[in-house]
């Protein structure tokens, strides 16, 4: 496009480089553009280093759970191809079935030791606070959603599940909206509400790690006993 | 979020970190994640061929009333007269006074309100029951029923609840014995019938529409009986036996459920009516803990106290100590 | 009971289940072993050496 209509968007025809920086436009676009690449710029969003203390097989059950869940939603998205029965019915549909049983299977154990890695690391140290909260949320969100497929699967395992849980879902009242008994609710929330929950809340994780990097170790010389100019600026932030 | 006046904050290994400024390796994580991706791919089909997946498939009120027509007629008996788990569960279910859990003040099922109801007599008996044609016995004996006084009603219910106490199964019917319950025993003989043929799953779905999805009422009625609960046992599946955490035959289940299960075991839980809403307080308290452990001093301190990071980190010690 | 298709299944996990019983706790062989399974992954993946990568060094 060369239309040079002097709306203040940068002219790509001058020489002269562009006549408004980023930075000052007023534009949603530009300033939300120039958050995301001050956030994560490329070589930090995909970086093809990474420090010399990350030598441990510890370090790969976050890609391995990650890859599970990817898994968990390509067997999930086969099953629904054909309906929630489909399995009952069909030698393929089973083995599709189990794929994303041993899938959620892998997903909630690569997880866990995910989990006790990044305890015993205290990665949340250097202000990683959030990236640990959002780690545990993303468990707690796909304990939602590994019940509601468990009520999904039309068979007696979601009637037992179902009129079990139902008591400890209606004790906290919500159960008034939340009816574990409705096949039709309780599948929406499986397929189309939690998964869109997980995707947000474990890429955004996935992003604050891109943004703060893997926490260094702990000091030898553990304690600072005389106060740091600032702990942040230990941590590197700016001032 | 920077303040003003820079004060020096004290550095809390436990909280604080150095940055590094040291050395990087050259690390693929595009091509980590592609093999990840082929290896959890081979895991998993592995495990589906050499285990595959549980598939009991589901009770219906058809196979209960002709499997167990005495335990189907004993529960259908407490659906009318409203002694049922379901007639008296209180919200979200119906208002039975006191039903709701609590602690203390704190009764969320009592504020939240009836939002599901279920009126058992009128649901599961008396409509399905008053959808069958040419059934003029059943129709009359309804009739009756309904056009006596409560307290009449309450008199013919307790001598069938009575009497069903012994009734048999005999060649898959019903047999009650005699007593003075009135057009009662007609009206459960005849939803029992009505089960075996399976009319009556279909009839309580369809009271929700043609296309209902809502399985609240047959599921309701289903877990107010024994016949699903023993099948359940059968299979380690009861709350008394971390049934939570179990799956059918020898498959695993969800043992991270293992916490939250646990509190259903131990006193006072194992013994309380409020016991739902007391392991459910108890795991909030805990996963909101979990997530906000980074400002909990000492337990934030026990990755550094364990010293399991030495481990971890031990390349990187090495080299530490090799290069001072 | 009826146990449902366990179709191609090379080791038959229907049945009967298998259950441990210590205290008041109650588990099942499956599940036992998916526990002590994380906990020996946990220990080797900390335990066992990384390869070492030929850096470029800053």
């Amino acid at each position: 496009m060369s239309i040079d209509t002097n709306v203040g968007a940068e002219p790509r025809t001058h020489a002269g480089g562009p006549a408004h920086s980023s930075a000052e436009s007023r534009q949603w676009t530009a300033r939300v553009r120039h958050a995301a690449e001050s956030a994560f710029p490329p070589d930090q969003l995909l970086p093809d280093r990474q420090p010399a203390y990350m030598a441990s097989w510890i370090y790969v059950f976050g890609v391995l759970t990650v890859v599970s869940l990817a898994w968990v939603i390509i067997t999930g998205c086969i099953l629904a191809i054909m309906g929630p029965t489909w399995w009952h019915v069909s030698s393929t549909g089973h083995f599709v079935n189990s794929l994303h049983l041993w899938s959620v299977e892998a997903f909630f154990f690569f997880m866990v030791i995910h989990l006790w890695g990044k305890f015993f690391m205290a990665a949340w140290r250097g202000n990683r606070r959030l990236t640990w909260a959002t780690g545990v949320i993303s468990f707690l969100v796909s304990v939602a959603a590994a019940f509601t497929g468990y009520v999904s699967q039309t068979n007696f395992d979601s009637q037992w599940i179902s009129t079990q849980a139902k008591d400890g879902i209606n004790s906290t009242g919500a159960g008034a909206f939340w009816n574990v008994l409705n096949f039709g609710q309780m599948l929406m929330w499986h397929i189309v509400l939690l998964p869109i929950g997980i995707a947000l809340i474990a890429g955004l994780h996935v992003l604050l790690v891109r943004r703060r990097g893997i926490v260094p170790p702990f000091e030898v010389a553990e304690h600072h006993t005389e106060p740091v100019a600032d702990a942040a600026a230990a941590a590197g932030e700016p001032a | 979020m920077s303040p003003d006046t820079k004060k020096p904050r004290r550095f809390k290994p436990d909280r604080d970190v150095k940055e590094w400024k040291g050395a990087y390796v050259p690390y693929d994580i595009l091509k980590e994640a592609f093999v990840a991706f082929l290896a959890v791919a081979v895991l998993i089909v592995l495990l589906a061929v050499v285990f595959s997946s549980p598939d009991d498939p589901a009770i219906t009120l058809k196979t209960w009333s002709v499997n167990s027509p005495v335990d189907f007629a004993q529960t259908a008996i407490t659906e009318l007269d409203g002694s049922s788990g379901t007639a008296s569960y209180g919200p979200p279910y119906n208002s039975t006074p006191d039903a709701a859990q609590h602690i203390g003040f704190f009764e969320p099922a009592q504020w939240f309100g009836v939002h599901q109801p279920i009126d058992t007599a009128q649901d599961f008996v008396i409509g399905p029951l008053r959808t069958l044609p040419n059934q003029p016995v059943t129709q009359a004996a309804l009739n009756v029923y309904q056009g006596a006084s409560a307290a009449q009603q309450a008199a013919w219910t307790t001598a069938y609840e009575k009497a069903v106490a012994n009734a048999t199964d005999v060649n898959g019917r019903l047999h009650v014995p005699a007593g003075r319950y009135g057009p009662v025993g007609v009206i459960i003989g005849s939803l029992t019938a009505m089960s075996q043929t399976g009319g009556l799953d279909g009839t309580l779905l369809s009271e929700g529409g043609f296309y209902n999805t809502n399985y609240t009422k047959p599921l309701l009625f289903l877990a107010d009986g024994t016949y699903l609960a023993d099948k359940a046992g059968a299979q380690h599946l009861q709350g008394t036996q971390w049934g939570m955490m179990n799956e059918t035959g020898n498959f695993p289940g969800q043992a991270w459920l293992w916490l939250y299960t646990m509190w259903y075991q131990v006193y006072p839980m194992n013994q309380s009516t409020n016991a739902d809403l007391e392991v459910w307080g108890i795991m909030m308290i805990l996963s909101v803990g979990l997530i906000f452990l980074p400002f909990i001093p000492g337990l934030r301190s026990i990755p550094r106290w364990t010293r399991v990071y030495k481990l971890i980190w031990r390349r990187h010690y090495r080299e530490l100590a090799a290069a001072t | 009971m009826v146990l449902g298709v366990l179709l191609a299944a090379l080791i038959n996990l229907g049945g009967t289940g298998k259950y441990f019983h210590w205290g008041f706790i109650q588990i099942s062989a499956a599940n036992l072993v998916i526990i002590v399974l994380m906990i020996v992954v946990f220990v080797l993946a900390i335990l066992l050496p990384f390869p070492k990568r030929k850096g470029d060094r800053q």
